[in-house]
């Protein structure tokens, strides 16, 4: 169920265009999938009239907590970056359909380019968490690899949150970390195995991604972020031209399997 | 305690608070956030006589207090709503009004009359606002006689309570407005979006893909009240009030400037719990002031 919670920021870390919050709710957490978003009002911002979507970083149910990992874009988000710990933050949540939980035997690879970074955390340690303590058999998949890229080292953060959880690649395009281009670019793909992506970036990145996973004909869902008011499927601006028509972003997706999207 | 119920012609609302159409879905979409008994009405997403896949995306931009769209009335036609949606809403304990628009006189009138047979749509409002579609939609709603045409061949075909929404990109609503009321119009809501436009300044281009949208938000506030003020001291027919309404005292503002009953529009994306929280809050007003019933306030400003 979708609720509004006053949330405050328990702690906070600051990257060159970006913010972690660790943000706590004072009742009880709604469920939430790997994917899904939440709608932040910006208050304090006289530019910033509507909710600012953030995809949702990780969850903590024992401490009642979400992370909010934030990129400075235009004024809301700096806003946002710019809270300091104590503040309340109003949220709207969960919303959209998160990713699809991968099934037994997959070989799964998350790609994250710049701040697409920030949902697949959450959604690999649920995966991460089906995985342990099930014998080989009920396994939801045989393994979580992540492949993030960044223009600069400065867009890859968190990267031990990411390695507690799975294997981690890296590109920038720079070659100031990792191997140097862009994700579609890495080696891997001449080594590994993969037949699931499940990916979140620029549009670029994700409709090169998207074009070479179905050449490869490899399983594929990314994860939309157009320009959202209501973040519920009520105004109808977000929309994706689909092979369905026209469809809510917020509301359908923001996960989308390609085969659906007119890449 | 405080009376709070609106009596307009076959159209009885238990409080002055209605959602604007195209801003609230078709109520399910809110049902999480708001008990949809506490409104007095919800209005439908606008709908066709046939199917519309709306205007390409980008379709909305921000602006000071406020947000442009050019959705472009997306809806899958008045046959799906009557055969998948109005099953789903027909018993929510509310009114709930069909917002029609069209692109000729005969798409309206047919989609009116295809509502004018469903036992629980009390009220359609009728669109001939809308700033988004290139044929018909505000077309008809800034002449006289453009509205007097489209009023008169839906009131022939409709029985119910007939609501007809204003656009307020005109010289003068005033006019507008009576030819509503003389075409048969039951109430007419005001305003619809205000006709605006949005600059990439950096990449030298519209930000809206239709180039012009409709303004909406805190920022008209100011003119749909003017515009209220004006239309309530023309017309007999009650006046709907909308624009920008974001708290109950904005909507204390619109009864005292004349307006019979309100509508809350691009509030819900910013608190989707607002509705029911201006229908509690206009009601403390009247018990903090004294009021006894809502109609008091109706029309009360003091000059």
């Amino acid at each position: 169920m979708k609720t509004i919670i006053d949330f405050q920021i328990i702690e906070k870390q600051s990257f060159p265009r970006a913010a972690l919050l660790k943000l706590k709710s004072t009742t009880p957490l709604p469920e939430i999938c790997g994917g899904q978003f939440v709608n932040v009002r910006v208050d304090g911002c006289d530019k910033a009239y509507l909710r600012r979507p953030i995809s949702i970083h990780d969850v903590d149910y024992q401490n009642n907590t979400i992370d909010l990992l934030i990129q400075e874009k235009h004024e809301g988000t700096k806003t946002l970056c710019a809270l300091p710990v104590g503040a309340k933050v109003n949220i709207v949540l969960p919303l959209g359909n998160g990713f699809t939980m991968p099934e037994k035997d997959d070989n799964v690879l998350l790609v994250g380019g710049g701040i697409g970074i920030a949902p697949l955390l959450y959604f690999a340690k649920t995966i991460h968490d089906n995985i342990q303590g099930k014998d080989a058999m009920n396994r939801v998949c045989t393994g979580v690899h992540f492949l993030l890229g960044g223009r600069t080292k400065d867009d890859l953060m968190l990267l031990e949150r990411f390695r507690s959880v799975g294997d981690v690649f890296i590109t920038t395009n720079d070659g100031s970390m990792g191997e140097k281009g862009f994700v579609t670019e890495h080696s891997l793909w001449n080594t590994m195995k993969i037949n699931k992506i499940y990916a979140c970036g620029p549009m670029p990145m994700m409709k090169a991604l998207a074009k070479m996973a179905h050449e490869k004909g490899i399983w594929c869902e990314v994860s939309l972020e157009n320009q959202m008011a209501c973040g519920i499927g009520a105004c109808l601006c977000c929309v994706e031209n689909t092979k369905e028509g026209n469809l809510c972003v917020c509301k359908e997706g923001p996960v989308f399997n390609i085969e659906r999207l007119l890449w | 305690m405080v009376k709070t119920e609106i009596k307009l012609k076959g159209l009885t609302l238990k409080n002055p608070v209605m959602t604007a159409s195209g801003t609230f879905g078709y109520g399910e979409e809110y049902a999480d956030f708001v008990d949809l008994s506490e409104l007095g009405g919800i209005i439908m997403k606008g709908t066709t006589l046939h199917h519309r896949e709306g205007n390409p995306y980008p379709r909305m931009a921000e602006t000071p207090m406020g947000m442009l769209n050019c959705v472009g009335l997306q809806n899958k036609g008045v046959d799906y709503f009557i055969k998948t949606i109005y099953p789903r809403i027909r018993h929510f304990d509310t009114n709930v009004l069909v917002n029609v628009s069209g692109s000729n006189i005969d798409d309206y009138v047919t989609a009116a009359a295809k509502i004018d047979a469903l036992d629980d749509i009390p009220a359609i409002e009728l669109n001939v606002s809308c700033p988004n579609v290139k044929q018909g939609g505000m077309a008809f709603g800034v002449t006289c006689s453009g509205i007097e045409q489209v009023v008169k061949a839906v009131r022939e075909v409709y029985h119910k309570h007939l609501m007809v929404k204003l656009s307020p990109n005109v010289t003068n609503i005033a006019e507008i407005a009576l030819a509503a009321e003389a075409a048969g119009a039951d109430s007419v809501s005001l305003i619809n979006t205000l006709l605006g436009m949005a600059i990439d300044a950096e990449a030298r281009k519209p930000v809206l893909s239709m180039v012009t949208g409709g303004l909406s938000g805190a920022c008209v506030k100011p003119v749909a009240l003017r515009m209220v003020w004006q239309v309530s001291k023309a017309v007999k027919i009650p006046v709907i009030g909308l624009g920008g309404i974001s708290s109950a005292t904005d909507a204390i503002e619109f009864l005292l400037a004349g307006a019979s009953a309100i509508q809350i529009g691009t509030a819900n994306f910013i608190d989707p719990a607002i509705s029911a929280k201006v229908a509690k809050g206009i009601t403390e007003y009247c018990e903090k002031h004294g009021v006894e019933d809502v109609n008091e306030l109706v029309g009360g400003l003091i000059l």
